[in-house]
C-alpha cells in the first residue's frame, strides 16, 4: 500500500522557458533557413512549452562550416587553456543545475529526484572529468602527441537530453574537437539552455552548435561530407543506417544504441537488496534507459519469494507528476513513445505471457505507462527479445549458472548485465562469460564519468566515458 | 658395389620427378578441398604456373565460420599465457620450415632468395611480437577507474568473436601474418581470406598452424576470388568484425555496407607498410571493454552495504 503524501511540487519559477528558441550557430541563435519551427511539449501534461526552430539541411551545411572555421583556432590552443573552458562550463552546470534539473524534468517527463540527483550530477562530473583529459591527452595512452579529427556530427536521443549532450560534447571538445550536435525532436530545449552555458564560459563561437530537429536533420548531419566523426546515440535501426550512410567515407563512427540487459537473481542473494536493483534497473527513468535490465532472470527455487517481494515494492511506487519530489515514476517521453510500450505490452500478453501491474491511477492529461511485469515469459517470447525501452519488466527462470548465462547471452544485444548473489567467485565467473559491455554485480545502472559505457554485439560500438572514451575522439 | 652402380645409372637417365602439392583450404583444423571443387591457377610473378588452388565458395565460407564460432569459447577462455605460448610455437615452427616459405614467398611476390628471406624472417618474428602481447595487452588498454562512490569498478579487454580477414593482397606473408597474428592474440577466432593471386603462403601456413598446439578453427585460410568470398562473409550474422585490408576501395564500401547489418567491427583498408613495427591498433580494433561494478562495502557498519 501507497502511503498518503501531501504534494511537494518543485519550484517550477526557477525556470524562465522562452516561449521560442532558434538553432545556436557560430555562437548565434538564429531562425531556420526554411523557417520551419516545431513545437515541444512537456509530456506529463501535453502543455506547450516553447516554440523551436527546426533545422534542416541548409542549416546543417551551415553549422558544420561553422564548427569547420572554428576547428582551426580551438584545435591548436594548448590542452590547457581548453581545459580552462571546460571546467568553466562544468562549473556554470552545477550553478545552475536546479533551473536546468527543473527544465530536464519539464521537457522529459522524467522524476525531478532523477535530474536532480542523477542527471545534473552527472552531467557537471562529466566536463569536469574530461576537462581534467584536454592537457593530458600525450599520457593517455594514444601517442605522444594525438591529434584531434576534426568536425564531430553528434546525435543524441530523449532518453537523458543533458547527460547524453555531456557524453558527446565534453570529450570532443576536451580533445580538441568542434561540434555540431542534434538533440531529440521531443527534449530540444536544455541543449538549447546549454547553448547559454557555452555563452557564460566565453567559449569561441562556432565550437558548439547546436541544431534541434527531427530525424532528416541528423541523417543529413551523419551525411555531410565535411563531418570527420560521427557519434550516435538511439535505437539499432537508426544506428545500423547511420553504419551504412558512413560506410567507404574516413568518418570515424561509434554507436551506442539498444539493450536488453538480463538483470540474474541466484537463490544466495539478498532479496531485499535485489528487489531495489530490479527496480532501479527497470524503473529508472519509466524504463527508457538503454541499459535497462529488462529481463529479470531469476533462479527457479526462489522466484516465488522474490516475485512477491518484487510485487510489493512496485505497489509502493508513486507515479505522478514529475516536478514532485516524491515522485518514482515520471511521464512517457512522448504519445509515440507510449504508443509503442503499449503496443508491445499488448503482444506479450497475446503470446501468452502473465501480466501484472500494481494498482496505480494514471493522470488524466499526459502521456503515462504503468509499471509493468510479466510471468511466464519464455525466450521466443517478442518481449524477452525486442527493446521495450519503456517500465516493463519480462520475468523469466533458470536452474543452473550455466543456464543464466545461456539465457542471458541469447539476444542480439550487449549492452548491460546484472548479478545478484553473495558468492564472489560466482559474479566473477558469471561477469567473465556475459557478452555485455557494463555488468553490475550487486547493483545496478550506476554510472561514473570515468568509467567506459557501451556495448557488445548490437548495441553498437566504442565506448564513451574513462580514458576508453577519448579514442572516439583522436586521429587513432 | 653393384647397387651403387645401378643407382648411378639410373640418374643418368632421369631426374628424378619432384612430388608436387596439392594445395587445400584449413578449416577446422583440417584440410579440405572446395566443396564446389572447384580450382584456379596460380602463377608466379613472371606468369610461369605453380599450382592449382582451391577456389572457395560461398558453402566453405559459411562452414570457415562454423569452425571459428566453435573454437571461439576454448580459445577465448585459455589463458593468455598459453595463448602466447601457441603464438611462439608458430613462430619455432615457422623457423623449420623456412626454406619452402622463402620459395614460396619469393615466387609469389618476384623477390630474390635474400628478399624473401628477409620477409619470411620478418613474418617470424611478428609471430613472435605478438605472442607477447598476449598477457600484457589487459593491462595497457584495461584497468580500474576511480568511480565517484564506494565501488569497486574494473576494465577489461575481452575478444570481439569470430572475425573475417582479407589478407593484404600485394604482401603474401608478412602481411598476412600482420593481419591474423593480432586478430587471434587476443582470443579472436579468424576467417581469413588469402591474397587473390598469391595464396599459397597463406594455404601452406595452415600446415604450420596445424602443427603448433593452435586449436582447429582458431584460424580457417580460404583461397579463392576475395569479392566473391568476402561478400557472404560480410553479411553473415554469426560474425562480429571484419578487417578489410585486402579490399579495394569499391569493394571495402560494399562490405562495410553489408558488414552493418548486424553492425559488425569493421576495421577500414589503410595504407601500412608491414615491414616496419606495427603498433596496438590491430590488437586494440577486435576488442570490446568490459566493465564490471561491485559495492566495495564498508567495514564498521554492521552487515553489508550494498
Amino acid at each position: 500500500m501507497a502511503f498518503e503524501y501531501a504534494p511537494a511540487p518543485e519550484s517550477r519559477a526557477v525556470v524562465d522557458i522562452a516561449p521560442s528558441y532558434g538553432l545556436f550557430i557560430d555562437g548565434e541563435f538564429t531562425e531556420a533557413a526554411d523557417g520551419k519551427v516545431f513545437k515541444t511539449v512537456s509530456p506529463s501534461t501535453e502543455e506547450v512549452l516553447s516554440e523551436v526552430a527546426r533545422a534542416g539541411e541548409a542549416d546543417v551545411d551551415r553549422a558544420v562550416s561553422a564548427a569547420r572555421k572554428a576547428f582551426g583556432k580551438w584545435s591548436a590552443l594548448p590542452g590547457s587553456e581548453r581545459a580552462k573552458y571546460l571546467f568553466r562550463m562544468a562549473r556554470i552546470i552545477q550553478e545552475r543545475s536546479r533551473e536546468l534539473a527543473v527544465l530536464e524534468t519539464l521537457d522529459n517527463g522524467k522524476p525531478i529526484k532523477e535530474t536532480r540527483d542523477a542527471d545534473l550530477p552527472l552531467v557537471a562530473a562529466h566536463f569536469f572529468y574530461y576537462a581534467g583529459w584536454a592537457d593530458k591527452l600525450g599520457h593517455a595512452g594514444f601517442g605522444s602527441d594525438p591529434r584531434p579529427l576534426g568536425v564531430a556530427g553528434q546525435v543524441i536521443p530523449w532518453n537523458f537530453p543533458l547527460l547524453m549532450l555531456a557524453w558527446k560534447i565534453a570529450p570532443a571538445l576536451a580533445t580538441g574537437n568542434t561540434v555540431v550536435l542534434k538533440p531529440a525532436e521531443t527534449t530540444p530545449l536544455s541543449a538549447l539552455f546549454f547553448a547559454d552555458v557555452c555563452r557564460q564560459a566565453g567559449l569561441p563561437k562556432g565550437v558548439v552548435n547546436i541544431l534541434p530537429g527531427y530525424g532528416d536533420a541528423g541523417a543529413a548531419l551523419v551525411a555531410h561530407p565535411d563531418v570527420n566523426k560521427v557519434a550516435f546515440t538511439g535505437s539499432t535501426a537508426v544506428g545500423k543506417e547511420i553504419a551504412r550512410t558512413v560506410a567507404g567515407t574516413r568518418k570515424k563512427l561509434t554507436l551506442e544504441l539498444g539493450g536488453k540487459g538480463a538483470n540474474i537473481v541466484f537463490d544466495d542473494a539478498p532479496v531485499d537488496q535485489a528487489v531495489e536493483g530490479i527496480v532501479t534497473g527497470i524503473f529508472f527513468n519509466q524504463g527508457q534507459v538503454c541499459c535497462a535490465g529488462s529481463r529479470l532472470l531469476v533462479q527457479e527455487s526462489i522466484q516465488d519469494e522474490l516475485l512477491e517481494s518484487l510485487k510489493r515494492r512496485l505497489s509502493t511506487l508513486r507515479l505522478g507528476d514529475p516536478l514532485d519530489k516524491n515522485t518514482d515514476i515520471g511521464a512517457i517521453n512522448s504519445a509515440e513513445q507510449l504508443a509503442r510500450i503499449t503496443a508491445l505490452a499488448e503482444q506479450g500478453e497475446a503470446e501468452g505471457a502473465e501480466r501484472w501491474s500494481p494498482t496505480c491511477e494514471l493522470p488524466s492529461s499526459g502521456y503515462w505507462f504503468a509499471p509493468t511485469l510479466f510471468t511466464n515469459v519464455t525466450q521466443a517470447h517478442t518481449i524477452a527479445r525486442d527493446e521495450i525501452f519503456g517500465p516493463v519488466l519480462s520475468v523469466l527462470t533458470f536452474r543452473t549458472p550455466e543456464e543464466a548465462v545461456a539465457k542471458a547471452n541469447n539476444t542480439q544485444y550487449g549492452l548491460s548485465a546484472g548479478i545478484w548473489t553473495e558468492k564472489g567467485s560466482r559474479i566473477l565467473a558469471v561477469a567473465n562469460k556475459l557478452r555485455a559491455g557494463v555488468v553490475w554485480s550487486n547493483t545496478f545502472n550506476k554510472f561514473d564519468p570515468t568509467s567506459p559505457f557501451g556495448g557488445y554485439k548490437e548495441s553498437g560500438f566504442g565506448r564513451e566515458g574513462g580514458r576508453h572514451g577519448l579514442e572516439a575522439y583522436l586521429d587513432v | 658395389m653393384s647397387e651403387k652402380s645401378e643407382k648411378s645409372e639410373k640418374s643418368e637417365k632421369f631426374e628424378r620427378l619432384s612430388v608436387f602439392k596439392t594445395y587445400k583450404l584449413y578449416v577446422g583444423g583440417k584440410f579440405p578441398r572446395s566443396e564446389s571443387g572447384r580450382v584456379y591457377e596460380v602463377a608466379d610473378s613472371k606468369g610461369n604456373w605453380l599450382a592449382n588452388a582451391p577456389q572457395s565458395s560461398r558453402k566453405d565460407a559459411r562452414d570457415a565460420v562454423v569452425a571459428a564460432r566453435k573454437a571461439f569459447g576454448g580459445w577465448s577462455g585459455a589463458t593468455a599465457y598459453n595463448r602466447g605460448q601457441i603464438l611462439y610455437r608458430i613462430a619455432e615452427m615457422l623457423e623449420g620450415r623456412k626454406d619452402q616459405f622463402v620459395r614460396e614467398v619469393a615466387d609469389a611476390e618476384g623477390l630474390s632468395k635474400a628478399k624473401a628471406a628477409a620477409v619470411v624472417d620478418a613474418a617470424i618474428d611478428r609471430w613472435v611480437w605478438y605472442a607477447g602481447w598476449t598477457d600484457k595487452i589487459a593491462q595497457v588498454v584495461g584497468g580500474g577507474n576511480p568511480v565517484a562512490g564506494p565501488f569497486f569498478n574494473l576494465s577489461s579487454p575481452e575478444p570481439t568473436g569470430v572475425v573475417v580477414v582479407l589478407a593484404p593482397q600485394d604482401s603474401s606473408f608478412l602481411g598476412l601474418v600482420s593481419v591474423i597474428a593480432p586478430v587471434i592474440a587476443t582470443g579472436n577466432t579468424a576467417v581469413v581470406i588469402a591474397s587473390e593471386k598469391s595464396p599459397l603462403p597463406a594455404l601452406s601456413l595452415g600446415e604450420v598452424l596445424a602443427t603448433s598446439d593452435l586449436p582447429g578453427g582458431v584460424v580457417n585460410v580460404l583461397s579463392g576470388r576475395t569479392a566473391e568470398i568476402a561478400a557472404p562473409l560480410a553479411a553473415h550474422q554469426d560474425v562480429n568484425a571484419i578487417d578489410l585490408a585486402g579490399a579495394d576501395e569499391v569493394l571495402a564500401k560494399e562490405l562495410e555496407i553489408a558488414a552493418a547489418d548486424n553492425l559488425k567491427r569493421v576495421l577500414r583498408p589503410q595504407p601500412v607498410d608491414y615491414s616496419s613495427t606495427p603498433g596496438t591498433g590491430r590488437l586494440t580494433a577486435f576488442l570490446e571493454t568490459k566493465t564490471v561494478w561491485h559495492p566495495t562495502g564498508s567495514l564498521g557498519a554492521s552487515g553489508s552495504s550494498y
